[in-house]
């Protein structure tokens, strides 16, 4: 086990795959290894998809990593879908929709469930994409869970951020707005051979028309039929013209920065939950707490210091 | 944090009946294990190749077409020729009562028929896991 970062950097499968369980399972060897692997980071394009359930996300991304296979890239793709908060179990289906890929040796498909995680991502996902990465994967696509409005977490991991839009979803596209409306670097409206798409793409316009703050490019809206191959190879254009954009005027390094404050910020917030939810700590030092908040002896605020100035020592 | 039990439920070649396969993935992820489930029609070398980047603890095969013989040995033969043994291999579908002996010698653990009680599945899935 003490090679596996040097293997995951030599690109082997095996190694790749494993240091992935590890780092979802919190386990000390792939915190080693993740230390190694930072430095051989940064050559990878990230590009999220996100969109609401069915819209077509995980078919997408098989029909673009095609065409970046064509074009001689290798593909990381990591597909997301819902723990069940009852359970603890998930029901991975996206690899289903990529089993053309599936004998690819240029592709490499990790399926997570979120784990407990809110914001359309899964808790591994940063340690994830720097795997891909310093395995040497050209383009690494983090596909998000079936989203409704807030979950645009996935900005936060992507240079360049896809939101799928399918049409005859009528006014909520009104409602959608707030939330994921906000974070699109490109619109692809997918399932194009729908009734109700020109009235879909329309409604987009008029919102970036009003939104748009950026003055140098006007946020591309595109028709995709993705189990048609239609589109696909006008997005992949749109999808290379954004990070050369990021590029040329000097956005990805800021832009990256803040994907490295969201990894620093969730590897705490991670270690702080390990130090308080640890069952053993659980049992002795935060029980004892919650009986005083239960009997009133305690208030919870004051509770709560106690356990962070614990942490804080 | 604890590891949580991954499954591959893969069908392997031509045959449509999923029901049991979508029964028995639905029944491990409520006994909380994380199912990634690859649909129908796939080869041998598609599920391995699946288990491998999904780094499975276990690969459970449905089959109803009477190929098991041929397709769940060759996915068994495959993990040993990749040197593969820490992946428990457990199979369902209409399999006759002769056939069980073969397959468990050939590598597939557990063999599931119709009937069978999913907390049958569950329990020797915790039981067999090889890590």
């Amino acid at each position: 086990m003490n090679d596996i970062s040097s293997k995951v950097l030599k690109g082997d499968p095996r190694a790749i795959a494993r240091l992935i369980t590890l780092a979802e399972d919190n386990n000390p060897i792939a915190t080693k290894a993740m230390k190694k692997l930072h430095p051989h980071t940064g050559h990878a394009h990230v590009i999220g998809i996100t969109g609401v359930m069915g819209s077509g996300k995980s078919t997408l991304i098989s029909e673009l990593t095609r065409i970046y296979r064509k074009k001689g890239k290798t593909v990381g793709i990591l597909a997301i879908d819902p723990t069940s908060p009852f359970s603890g179990g998930a029901l991975l289906g996206d690899r289903i929709r990529m089993m053309e890929l599936a004998m690819d040796e240029g592709v490499f498909i990790r399926s997570l469930g979120t784990r407990g995680m809110l914001g359309g991502l899964a808790s591994a996902v940063y340690d994830v994409v720097e795997i891909f990465d310093a395995s040497g994967k050209d383009i690494i696509f983090v596909e998000t869970v079936g989203v409704g409005q807030a979950e645009v977490d996935v900005i936060k991991i992507a240079d360049t951020t896809l939101v799928i839009i399918v049409p005859g979803l009528g006014d909520s596209i009104q409602t959608l707005k707030a939330g994921i409306m906000e974070i699109a670097d490109i619109y692809a409206v997918n399932k194009a051979d729908r009734a109700g798409v020109n009235q879909t793409v329309a409604e987009v316009q008029s919102l970036v028309e009003i939104t748009c703050s950026d003055k140098e490019r006007k946020t591309p809206i595109l028709e995709t039929i993705a189990k048609e191959k239609k589109g696909i190879v006008e997005l992949v254009d749109e999808i290379d013209k954004h990070k050369k954009l990021l590029e040329k005027t000097k956005k990805l390094e800021p832009h990256r920065r803040k994907r490295y404050q969201a990894e620093l910020i969730e590897i705490i917030r991670k270690r702080l939950m390990n130090f308080v939810f640890d069952e053993s700590t659980f049992k002795e030092k935060v029980e004892p707490l919650i009986d005083k908040i239960a009997n009133k002896k305690l208030d919870p605020y004051t509770a709560a210091e106690e356990i962070l100035s614990r942490i804080l020592k | 944090m604890a590891h949580k039990i991954r499954v591959l439920i893969a069908k392997p070649g031509l045959d449509g009946h999923d029901r049991g396969a979508k029964i028995v993935a639905r029944a491990l992820r409520d006994a909380g294990m994380e199912v990634i489930y690859t649909g129908l029609h796939q080869t041998a070398n598609m599920i391995v190749e699946a288990a491998i980047q999904e780094d499975v603890d276990v690969i459970g095969l449905s089959l109803l077409s009477g190929a098991h013989m041929t397709l769940f040995i060759d996915v068994s033969d495959l993990l040993k020729k990749k040197e593969i043994d820490d992946i428990l291999i457990v199979g369902g579908g209409i399999i006759p009562e002769e056939d069980v002996p073969k397959l468990k010698k050939a590598g597939i653990s557990g063999v599931f028929g119709p009937g069978t009680p999913c907390e049958e599945i569950i329990d020797f899935i915790k039981k067999n896991v090889k890590r």
